[in-house]
């Protein structure tokens, strides 16, 4: 490598803009009709009374002049709230849709996945679909045949290569379809969340391919995702994105803090609806709106507790709910706690509730909290009615002498600290 | 490395140029194009016990339903070709032409998954459904062949076997007119789904203006057949048909004809098609 460092990825101005509401009329008709009629200078007849114009002026800006420079080897992180246009960005580069305005010169060839295993044919078997997706992503078929049993080998599908997709499990499937993307000579690699899916086993092996691709190879991988602690271990730089525009460039967990601080409005308040949510949560029976903690830091004594306030939306029904509040540490649920008595939620109203959180004898660390709405079905079982995983982050000061000034540590040590040993005679 | 990497330089900007024949491209992913040809086939006939024999069994039912209904019903007259050789040729470059118009106009609405997804030269769609139709047509050929020497033993046709050596040209003609025509379609239909469903109604209709059921021969001077012979197929098709049965009208004119609209049709298609690429996927 020379002095300099080659750039991979090199943005200038770049915007996105969407036009909002329904784009098109829809049917070549209505957009004859309102085309003739503002020939004619007529009222537009597809207008809705008391609009000016179908829309018109009602865009919206995905990305808001981006400005970003990546350099080969690099590992960038993106990360920002929904909406925050890290989508837009990966979408540009990827070369799926073009900028409003501004350029992009990519140097090298895109690997890009936004979703696990593009162009993946249920019909055909595993064999076939590495050809498609290799293809797809710009392999030659003679890198394919190269690479085949490596990547037969990496995806631990073998058994089932020649079976079609339709009748593979879908942990199955992703990890096929990660293992050809993993093993394309391509420059740049530009993920969202594909590590999103599959069991932690292969999640590790991925996350450490995609590391050495990194480190020893000299791609450059640029890596979407809402789970920061996948975030911690790849990346070695990060960006923050918040409504189209980046508003933090540099270090992983300096990057980490400001994403869980600017859903905050004020320090402490966390603008809890406009988090990102599970997938898997519905999210039509009740929603967390905002934590309010009752403190001007995010910095707490050890032993102490966590004051706060929560509003929380009921839709459907009049309910009773459970807050859970888990404790984590690096992406691992150290404890959990829930509210006793149960929360009543009632029907199109905000309830506010006043809790606190004895923090107990937790180790003094970095914690994010995962907040969690559930309550109990008729069944005897646990229904969620709101999961946000990374909502705030807080820090745990250590007590003064404490562990005879050395670090504690928390893979040595563990999470909790004890209470000192009583010595009787 | 640096100018391994040079050579992949990509420069984006918000300015789509409105004609870019980016065939160098196309051809770098000349394994995908193959693979999407191969796709075709196994998709089509996946799960069906006959499977490829598909392609023999479909033309040949279809002819003779054409056989009963145009040739022993309507009685329209067939230049004294035997009627199935003469439906079989017809329905066999019809169904090409047909093809490349049907498969291209969805080319956008059926691979938007994947369009949105991640990049590759877009047109290596509607080329793989070209060379899908011409597979298929080149299979049909074999059992049109079957035919044709039983027939020509019996001294019913006489073959010109020299314009033979046109039949490429032809397709490649009709290749390029049904994917121009195909891909104009397909561009529009991000924007206004209507013309999905006229299209495969509109392909049937033009099956009838153009001499497929019936040779160009049947069809009196007048207006009806100005307007038959304007239609770019009808050239291609009788010059087909005069290689193959030996009957066919050719007038040169009319030929150039066909091309100039083909060429332009086919211009004019990768214009809107570079056009939509680009950001189709932000209206689709």
């Amino acid at each position: 490598m020379s002095g300099k460092r080659d750039i991979a990825i090199q943005l200038s101005g770049v915007k996105k803009m969407y036009k909002l509401g329904q784009i098109g009329g829809g049917t070549l008709r209505g957009d004859l009709e309102s085309w003739w009629a503002r020939k004619r200078g007529k009222e537009d007849p597809n207008t809705k009374i008391g609009q000016k114009e179908r829309l018109k002026g009602q865009t919206f800006m995905a990305l808001n002049g981006i400005d970003l420079t990546v350099y080969q080897g690099e590992a960038l992180g993106i990360i920002g709230a929904n909406g925050a246009g890290k989508s837009t960005m990966l979408k540009l580069l990827s070369r799926v849709t073009a900028p409003t305005e501004g350029t992009i010169d990519i140097y090298g060839r895109i690997a890009s996945m936004l979703e696990v295993g593009t162009g993946f044919n249920r019909e055909m078997t595993g064999r076939e679909n590495i050809y498609m997706n290799g293809a797809i992503l710009g392999m030659t078929k003679a890198e394919i045949d190269a690479k085949m049993e490596d990547i037969i080998d990496f995806s631990e599908v073998r058994e089932f290569i020649d079976t079609p997709v339709k009748r593979y499990s879908s942990g199955m499937y992703v990890k096929l379809a990660f293992s050809v993307a993993a093993h394309l000579d391509n420059e740049i690699m530009i993920m969202d969340e594909v590590l999103a899916v599959g069991d932690m086993a292969f999640q590790k092996k991925c996350l450490t391919k995609m590391r050495e691709a990194a480190n020893k190879e000299g791609r450059t991988v640029l890596y979407v995702s809402h789970n920061m602690n996948t975030i911690r271990q790849l990346c070695d730089r990060c960006i923050v994105l918040d409504q189209g525009k980046i508003i933090f460039d540099g270090n992983v967990e300096e990057a980490i803090e400001m994403y869980l601080g600017i859903s905050n409005t004020s320090d402490t308040t966390v603008l809890l609806e406009y988090l990102p949510r599970e997938k898997w949560v519905k999210n039509d029976s009740a929603i967390m709106k905002r934590l309010k903690i009752d403190s001007d830091n995010s910095y707490f004594s050890f032993g102490k507790s966590i004051k706060a306030e929560m509003i929380i939306h009921g839709y459907k029904y009049n309910t009773d709910v459970i807050l859970k509040v888990f404790l984590l540490y690096n992406g691992v649920a150290v404890t959990t706690m829930e509210t006793s008595p149960s929360i009543k939620l009632e029907k199109d109203q905000d309830t506010e509730i006043h809790f606190e959180l004895q923090l107990g004898r937790l180790a003094p660390a970095k914690y994010t909290m995962k907040l969690v709405l559930c309550r109990r079905n008729g069944m005897g079982g646990i229904e969620y009615l709101d999961v946000l995983m990374d909502s705030y982050m807080f820090e745990i000061l250590e007590p003064e002498n404490f562990h005879q000034n050395q670090k504690w540590s928390m893979n040595n040590n563990g999470f909790v600290v004890g209470e000192d040993i009583k010595i009787f005679s | 490395m640096t100018k391994e990497i040079d050579k992949h330089h990509v420069h984006i900007t918000s300015e789509s140029k409105w004609f870019e024949l980016n065939l160098k491209e196309a051809w770098k992913y000349k394994d995908l194009i193959v693979l999407f040809t191969k796709r075709n086939f196994t998709l089509t006939y996946k799960q069906t016990i006959l499977g490829p024999l598909w392609i023999f069994i479909n033309p040949f039912i279809t002819s003779i339903m054409y056989t009963l209904v145009f040739g022993n019903i309507a009685n329209i007259g067939t230049d004294g070709i035997p009627h199935l050789l003469f439906y079989l040729t017809g329905n066999a470059i019809w169904t090409f032409f047909a093809g490349c118009v049907n498969r291209n106009s969805h080319t956008f609405t059926a691979n938007a998954n994947v369009f949105g997804k991640v990049y590759f030269p877009r047109l290596t769609v509607p080329v793989s459904n070209v060379l899908y139709g011409a597979i298929q047509f080149f299979v049909q050929m074999i059992m049109i062949c079957v035919f044709l020497v039983y027939y020509v033993l019996k001294g019913v046709v006489s073959p010109n076997w020299m314009e033979w050596l046109f039949i490429p040209i032809i397709l490649i003609h009709l290749g390029i007119l049904g994917m121009g025509v195909g891909i104009v379609v397909s561009s529009l239909t991000t924007k206004y789904r209507d013309l999905g469903f006229l299209v495969s109604f509109g392909v049937q209709l033009w099956m009838y203006g153009t001499p497929i059921v019936y040779p160009l021969s049947q069809i009196g001077d007048g207006l009806l057949k100005q307007a038959i012979m304007i239609n770019p197929v009808t050239m291609p098709i009788e010059l087909f048909r005069k290689a193959v049965l030996g009957q066919g009208i050719i007038i040169p004119q009319y030929l150039m004809l066909s091309w100039v609209i083909t060429i332009m049709l086919a211009v004019f298609g990768i214009m809107l098609f570079n056009r939509i690429e680009k950001t189709f996927m932000d209206t689709v």
